[in-house]
């Protein structure tokens, strides 16, 4: 398994000195795959000659598309400007705004903010106005998003090319938990140019929900690895971070979630996570429904391939069964189905 | 994966694993006079997979993915299992190479300096870069040029010379059936056959040289050469690379000195011979 290795050296990069040729080769291909070369460029000074050109052009990538990233959100806040709300920043844009180190070497893709949700109207129109443009052109998908989803369908922009999920709230309406929104937005901090994030605690909720109660595990290792670095830093901060951070997981519905999340995160890149016994309990052994989950979150091998196919399917359907009820799934699935849309 | 090889052509490592024996068989034959990097560590994984788990049996169909894949890449059958290794290779190359400026163009040397040609797909740069790599020239690629960001030379990718229809028995006639590959029928583009680049030009695989002249070559009109503006020159170039954008500025200002110093002219030829004579004149004229 080369994802437990990708796991090992980013939680220490002095394995990497063990490694011989065969070795680097999975571990790069793994890394690749799961968008953490990046990452693991970052956390390795001391690499063969042959592996270093590699890590600088993962290095050189990921600075240009924080660039880029950072850009798109300019332009955003720039066409969101007018109606004076506190425009958002989540996820990767987000780290790479805020100077974090979760943003060091991470791979960005689209742009995600979080507006109002009394708000939408008025942005999908700010939007359009300013050059972006309707992705999907499907009435079953526009609709689907629009009644139940916690983001408008995405948007690309005509010139650039680049896509922008504008969320409302951070699990779809058909979900069984309702995060707080309004107070996500409350709390929002600031970082100049009409640009906010989440607070430190909220980011963590953000990602932990986004990873483990809204996602198939697709992409898994690398936000966990953004759990990890969010941790870091905001226990460095804060001796009593986690209890925190679980108040604001328990205000959102989300501490299933947050709880697996930390789990998962100090078993794999040994997270300095803090057990408490008053006012709450919260420990951090593993249940055995994580293994399966750690399982899941380790099946790349050394070729980049993912393995474990039926596993991996078996939290594509998790990932449906949580957003709805079975009727409803029943139903999407099977307009899907006729549309010619296969899973994985 | 079951079957797999290491090769390295110019700057580039790849190492290429197949569910299947014959395309690695295949690859390790013809790429037998290259450098040996067993247990090298690579800069690309390629993989040639089945489509699903019944297609790596029945009626093979090879998915090309990689570190870089193409979700929507049509997939392959087992017999043209070579070419899908070679776009495999391209395939990471064009979205993941960093390291320089990547032209799609076709490149040979003389006297240490580099004639570029570029043109789309059936322009003849392929065939041309071929024939003249017979008559005198060092062939250094004809899928990309490499244009090193900080010294403006061109960087030889010798890899096998992608030959389609009819320069299929043009160039096979040339160079003897001993430095041929399978003939591959009905692919996407025709008929394909790979052409082994001389020795000497895998030999010399890391020695680049400054470009000289670049045209932009096309098949099958009459003789006519023709200034092109730098401005156009620019424009096609960036068109022609598939990590311009990825570049950014350095990319801007290595195209910006090739583009405002090396002479260009589109020329447009009947058959290969015309194409050499030409070639060999503009040469003389302007490199």
């Amino acid at each position: 398994m080369s994802a437990a290795l990708l796991v090992r050296v980013l939680r220490d990069p002095a394995v990497a000195a063990g490694l011989d040729p065969s070795g680097w080769n999975g571990l790069i291909a793994a890394a690749k795959a799961e968008r953490l070369i990046g990452a693991l460029a970052w956390r390795l000074d001391d690499a063969p000659a042959a592996v270093r050109p590699i890590l600088e052009d993962a290095k050189r990538d990921a600075a240009r598309e924080a660039q880029q990233a950072l850009w798109e959100a300019d332009r955003a806040a720039l066409a969101l400007a007018p109606l004076g709300l506190p425009v958002i920043l989540l996820k990767g844009t987000a780290y790479a705004a805020a100077g974090l180190k979760a943003g060091q070497g991470r791979f960005i893709g689209d742009l995600d903010i979080l507006v109002p949700r009394d708000a939408m109207a008025a942005v999908e129109q700010a939007l359009i106005a300013a050059g972006w443009e309707w992705v999907k052109e499907d009435a079953y998908d526009d609709a689907y998003y629009r009644q139940w989803m916690h983001e408008l369908p995405p948007l690309i922009h005509v010139e650039r090319d680049r896509l922008i999920d504008v969320h409302h709230t951070v699990l779809p309406l058909t979900a069984r938990q309702t995060p707080d929104a309004a107070a996500m937005i409350a709390d929002a901090l600031p970082i100049g140019d009409g640009l906010s994030i989440l607070s430190a605690q909220d980011r963590i909720v953000h990602a932990a929900t986004h990873m483990l109660a809204d996602g198939d595990l697709q992409g898994g290792l690398r936000n966990l690895w953004d759990i990890h670095c969010l941790c870091m830093e905001g226990s460095e901060a804060d001796e009593d971070f986690y209890l925190s951070l679980f108040e604001a997981a328990a205000s959102h519905q989300l501490t299933a979630a947050l709880w697996r999340a930390l789990r998962l995160s100090h078993r794999l890149y040994g997270t300095p996570v803090k057990a408490y016994r008053t006012p709450i309990t919260v420990d951090y052994k593993l249940r055995w429904s994580d293994r399966l989950f750690i399982a899941r979150l380790l099946a790349r091998d050394g070729w980049g391939r993912e393995t474990r196919k039926l596993l991996v399917f078996a939290f594509y359907v998790r990932s449906h069964w949580l957003r709805m009820p079975p009727l409803m799934l029943a139903r999407h699935l099977w307009t899907k189905w006729r549309k010619g849309h296969r899973p994985q | 994966m079951r079957h797999h090889i290491t090769l390295r052509i110019g700057p580039a490592t790849f190492r290429i694993g197949s569910a299947w024996a014959q395309p690695i068989a295949e690859l390790a034959r013809l790429y037998a006079a290259y450098p040996d990097v067993r247990g090298a560590i690579a800069d690309f994984t390629v993989r040639l997979q089945p489509t699903s788990l019944a297609r790596r049996f029945v009626r093979p169909s090879i998915f090309i993915t990689g570190d870089h894949g193409l979700a929507d890449a049509a997939p392959m059958r087992l017999s043209h299992g070579l070419l899908a290794a070679e776009m495999g290779m391209n395939l990471q190359m064009a979205l993941g190479w960093r390291r320089h400026l990547l032209l799609h163009a076709s490149s040979v040397e003389k006297d240490g300096r580099v004639l570029v040609m570029t043109g789309e797909s059936g322009s003849g740069k392929s065939t041309l870069a071929a024939l003249l790599g017979e008559r005198g020239w060092r062939f250094m690629g004809d899928e990309f040029a490499l244009l090193d960001l900080e010294t403006g030379a061109i960087l030889p990718f010798p890899r096998l010379v992608s030959l389609k229809n009819r320069a299929i028995d043009v160039v096979a006639g040339e160079v003897g059936d001993a430095r041929m590959g399978p003939l591959l029928r009905a692919t996407a583009k025709g008929d394909i056959r790979h052409m082994l680049p001389r020795v000497d030009a895998v030999a010399r695989m890391d020695q680049g040289a400054m470009p000289a002249l670049l045209l932009f070559p096309r098949f099958g009109h009459d003789e006519d050469v023709r200034p092109v503006g730098q401005g156009e020159i620019f424009m096609r170039l960036t068109q022609a690379s598939t990590n311009y954008v990825a570049l950014g500025e350095p990319a801007f200002a290595a195209l910006t000195r090739f583009v405002t110093g090396v002479p260009a002219r589109a020329i447009d030829f009947p058959s290969g011979e015309a194409a050499i004579d030409l070639v060999d004149r503009l040469w003389a004229e302007l490199a």
